[in-house]
């Protein structure tokens, strides 16, 4: 008997495509398993609009499930409530870290303009001497900054509420 | 089918679509790297909305065009968006200043839209709104950057201003279709609206150093189809595969 805390549980098994050191459970894009008869249906959320990846995790979700003897699964895209980087797991910012990418800060009020930018600890030396190089990164989740002690440039991952 | 929502999602859909065309158009030719990386995922963010509404256009539609039928395969005459958007790159500046002026409408718009009775529509605002709040935040501070910045910066950045502002009164263009969906809550009314992107254009512009134009003449007619000769050139670029190629996929 297959029980929706064993698909959570398998679904840990899906990494995101652009950080593979994150599962897709760990970033809070799986919102919601059911099981409805022998179907099983899978809600998930864009952390953004344009996320390319959202379509290779569809596909890994049901490659994943298929493999795990389920014949019929159904994976539904929902845009509300909207994403936020709050549904990170503590698991998550951990791995991120270790990974080499900074977890989320407290987000700055974005209808400041010219707003000082969080202070974001280095995830090589950790110093919190660090400055922003460009609000926008390698994908758009990220942000680039660089540490000023180590001078390590790394990926930040920007706050998002 | 609701013609008058199918008609308004495409006037939503086609804004996000062809401003993040633009935007793309600068892949690999901005004048510095961050900014070069900014403006594609900005475009990124853009075309990410443009699936979600022209995909929910196609559904609304009921005639089995999905969003990519929709992005490419309709002409010139059948797209909705703002003449404001299809406007050419230019430089740099030009392109940060048509970014703001749009910024700063689709954010109260979205805001508005997130208590929509229609609820995919809520939820697609919702969703933009998120990434809209930086945009704004982005094209804001660099036109503030360049206007209140170098000699020549500001000479581009009110060059910028004087060229966009005759397509601006076209923002808050109204006719039927919005009348009818406002009586039924699905969109709000676009006074409100007006009000606060008068404000926040006022505030940046004041803030740059730049001034406002006070000509008269304000050109409309993308939301009915009547576009500058810029957008034929913008979807001979963007549907081409789909028109050599019919039902070609990757």
């Amino acid at each position: 008997m297959i029980t929706e805390g064993q698909i959570w549980k398998w679904l840990e098994e899906v990494s995101d495509p652009e950080i593979p050191v994150l599962t897709i459970v760990d970033l809070g894009v799986v919102r919601k398993v059911e099981l409805i008869d022998t179907k099983v249906k899978v809600t998930i959320t864009p952390t953004y609009s344009g996320c390319p990846a959202m379509q290779v995790i569809e596909e890994d979700i049901i490659k994943l499930l298929k493999s795990k003897n389920i014949q019929e699964v159904e994976v539904q895209l929902v845009l509300s409530p909207a994403w936020t980087t709050d549904w990170i797991s503590e698991n998550g910012r951990q791995k991120l870290k270790e990974y080499g990418i900074a977890p989320p800060a407290d987000e700055v009020d974005k209808s400041v303009l010219f707003a000082e930018q969080p202070k974001i600890e280095c995830p090589l030396c950790h110093s919190f001497n660090t400055r922003m190089v460009s609000q926008f990164g390698s994908t758009a989740c990220k942000a680039q900054y660089q540490c000023n002690d180590c001078l390590e440039p790394f990926d930040y991952f920007k706050c998002l509420k | 089918m609701n013609n008058n929502l199918f008609e308004y999602l495409l006037r939503l859909g086609d804004d996000s679509l062809i401003i993040g065309h633009r935007l793309s158009e600068w892949c690999g030719h901005g004048p510095i790297l961050e900014e070069d990386i900014a403006m594609t995922n900005l475009a990124l963010d853009f075309i990410g909305q443009a699936t979600s509404i022209l995909n929910y256009a196609g559904q609304v539609e009921g005639k089995d065009r999905d969003g990519d039928a929709l992005a490419f395969l309709r002409y010139e005459r059948e797209y909705r968006n703002l003449l404001l958007v299809e406007q050419p790159n230019e430089d740099f500046g030009v392109t940060m200043m048509r970014q703001f002026l749009f910024d700063a409408f689709r954010k109260p718009l979205f805001e508005a839209l997130t208590k929509s009775t229609d609820k995919q529509l809520a939820a697609i605002a919702e969703k933009s709104l998120k990434e809209t709040r930086y945009h704004l935040k982005h094209s804001s501070e660099w036109v503030i950057r360049l206007g209140d910045g170098t000699e020549e910066s500001h000479k581009r950045a009110q060059y910028a201003l004087d060229t966009l502002w005759r397509y601006t009164d076209e923002l808050f263009f109204e006719n039927e279709v919005d009348q009818a969906l406002q009586a039924e809550g699905i969109v709000p009314s676009l006074a409100p609206i007006k009000k606060e992107w008068v404000k926040t254009v006022q505030d940046v512009i004041e803030e740059a150093t730049l001034t406002i134009p006070q000509n008269g003449w304000k050109q409309d007619g993308g939301r009915i189809g009547r576009h500058s000769e810029n957008l034929g050139y913008i979807l001979a670029e963007l549907q081409y595969m789909q028109r050599a190629y019919p039902g070609n996929k990757w």
